[in-house]
């Protein structure tokens, strides 16, 4: 069974994180909130094992706000 | 009294270099010099040395007649020392400066991870020293005395740049008034609001960021304090805002405080104002007990930009600060300026000497101006990061802060500044492409700079980057060649005489018998082979210099 990984897994992280912001540029909250969540479905599908989404969603809740 | 190596940073602060008259000024006719530096900063005098070791004559202007007052630059990189080596000065700094490794980045009330600079061993020089610029700026003076090809006349201002189709013809303003003279070339170091660049009508061009910084030098009874650097997002006793601690010499502390754009520069300067600030901050990390007091401090703002071209009309030249402009975040400004000076020293004393075109300064340009845009968009990044500019990208921000305890792929993403790192020259028409990838290390590639080694010679320990220059090398692996005896290049064999014994250099350099790499004069490679010769070495060194091959 596949786990999720927390090690470095980006080819470029900093050109990531730009991209990411960038493709939020000009975009209400609104809008915004709306396009996360299809990016997130857009990157569930690719990744696919029901497993491995489990984790990650156990993982973005557990470390919300310290 | 005399500077030296010993004065105190009060004393190099404190010193007054006194103005002479020069002939020059009674000269009937404007007197000619090859090569004219303005500005006495840290690349100034780098440069100054560079050109004087290489058997130029050079002319040094600077405006005033003080070091740097405050601590300014204080993150000097691993090239930057390796530079310094090269320049005579390397041992000093590193004798005075602090060595650091250790980063702390925390998130609101909390430290949400460590990094570890820890360099790999195998380096002579680590990864960063801290060290307040005017000591960096009096131990270059001292060492650029030393040499007889620098003439430094101190409040000689240059105001009025003239280029010419032969020459630049430059007038001075010095106490006993104004003379003119005549330039080959003039680079000019004269800062970010460079004087030069304004009396030729050039811009920088790039991003200026609405927001202002406080920084202050504060001096702590704490020896055993450890030298971290220390970087809050977002931290209860100031919140919405970044704060960094980092350790400089002599028990000096820098702390820089985001204020916003809104902020009163001349009220936040007031050390009443930043007594409280720097309390809050101590007590944080359980520091209440110690006592400190202000120095220097300041408040700045900043613009990632450049100029179009760092070469106007093929006479003026422009290295360092007043070339680009990066944010203080990744200590990218000062170190990016010493490599300009480091890239340009060589070529223009063989253009000045006749050996090579002076095409070859165009390749100057070239190199540094990506550079400058590597080091602009790192520090970009760096400042969107700490100061995201929409709603979104501080919701990304904070997720990337909140995930990064307990995920390591998340510190990847989080941004306080990434740190100056020596640019590779991939893409110069200096180098010598070869198209066998055949085991190579990427990092060692044509235009990447040289990597360190320790080597023993006759069984004494030196280091590679030591052995290297002062003009091309020629660093093979295995006996010298007999071909290359009449190459006009150093050569320097990896043999029995000089060992690789803990086998650093075969493995840095990807090296099997007979590999061989071509090291330009700022060591950097140019080229690589696994099978050289005498025409593929030749014809790389003529394409390094801008000849034709």
């Amino acid at each position: 069974m596949n786990t999720l990984t927390n090690e470095p897994n980006l080819d470029a992280p900093d050109d990531f994180y730009e991209a990411l912001i960038e493709t939020h540029a000009g975009l209400s909250e609104d809008e915004s909130h709306a396009l996360n969540a299809r990016l997130i479905l857009l990157l569930a599908n690719h990744i696919g094992d029901l497993g491995v989404l489990k984790a990650a969603l156990a993982a973005a809740r557990e470390a919300r706000a310290l | 009294m005399a500077l030296g190596v010993a004065s105190d940073g009060a004393a190099i602060q404190a010193h007054e270099f006194a103005y002479r008259r020069s002939a020059d000024q009674d000269a009937p006719t404007p007197v000619r010099h090859p090569v004219v530096v303005v500005g006495a900063g840290p690349v100034g005098l780098s440069l100054a040395i560079d050109l004087a070791q290489r058997g130029q004559r050079v002319l040094l202007l600077d405006n005033d007649h003080r070091l740097s007052s405050g601590s300014r630059a204080i993150c000097f990189a691993k090239r930057t020392l390796e530079i310094w080596d090269r320049l005579g000065v390397g041992d000093a700094m590193c004798a005075k400066g602090v060595q650091w490794h250790v980063g702390l980045v925390y998130f609101k009330d909390r430290e949400v991870y460590r990094f570890d600079l820890l360099p790999d061993t195998g380096h002579e020089r680590p990864a960063f020293i801290n060290l307040q610029q005017f000591y960096a700026e009096a131990y270059l003076a001292l060492r650029a005395a030393e040499l007889a090809g620098i003439e430094l006349r101190w409040k000689n201002n240059v105001v009025a740049c003239d280029p010419r189709d032969d020459s630049v013809r430059l007038q001075v303003d010095t106490p006993d008034g104004r003379y003119t003279i005549d330039a080959d070339y003039v680079i000019a170091c004269d800062g970010s609001r460079s004087p030069l660049r304004g009396m030729l009508g050039l811009e920088t061009q790039g991003r200026v960021f609405r927001d202002r910084f406080l920084i202050a030098d504060i001096t702590m009874d704490a020896p055993d304090f450890p030298a971290e650097r220390r970087f809050w997002f977002d931290p209860p006793f100031h919140p919405a805002f970044s704060v960094l601690l980092h350790k400089q010499a002599d028990g000096t502390w820098r702390v820089d405080f985001q204020l916003g754009w809104d902020a009163d520069p001349e009220l936040e300067k007031r050390h009443d104002r930043i007594a409280p600030r720097v309390r809050a901050m101590l007590d944080s990390i359980g520091a209440q007990a110690v006592d400190f007091t202000i120095g220097w401090a300041s408040v700045y703002t900043f613009a990632c930009q450049r100029m179009q071209r760092f070469a106007h009309g093929g006479r003026v030249l422009f290295a360092g600060d007043s070339a680009h402009g990066v944010s203080p975040f990744g200590a990218r400004g000062a170190n990016s300026g010493v490599q300009d000076a480091d890239n340009l020293g060589w070529k223009l004393a063989r253009v000045l000497r006749g050996d090579a075109p002076a095409a070859l300064l165009d390749s100057y340009a070239i190199e540094r101006e990506a550079a400058a845009d590597e080091n602009i968009l790192n520090s970009t990044r760096s400042t969107d990061f700490i100061t995201p500019k929409s709603a979104v990208s501080r919701l990304f921000r904070d997720a990337a802060l909140d995930l990064a305890r307990e995920h390591a792929f998340a510190r990847r993403i989080v941004n306080s500044g990434r740190l100056s790192l020596p640019s590779c020259y991939r893409e110069s028409p200096l180098n010598t492409p070869h198209a066998d990838e055949d085991g190579w290390p990427a990092e060692l590639c044509p235009g990447a700079p040289a990597a360190d080694a320790p080597l023993y010679r006759d069984g004494a320990a030196t280091w590679l980057l030591r052995e290297l220059g002062p003009e091309f090398t020629l660093l093979v692996f295995g006996p010298a060649p007999s071909w290359a005896a009449d190459l006009p290049v150093k050569v320097l064999a990896i043999d029995d005489r000089l060992a690789d014994t803990e086998g650093w250099a075969t493995r840095r350099y990807g090296a099997q018998p007979g590999s061989a790499y071509l090291i330009r004069p700022d060591q950097h490679v140019c080229a690589r082979w696994r099978a050289p010769n005498a025409e593929r070495v030749r014809a790389a060194w003529a394409r390094a210099q801008g000849m034709p091959t």
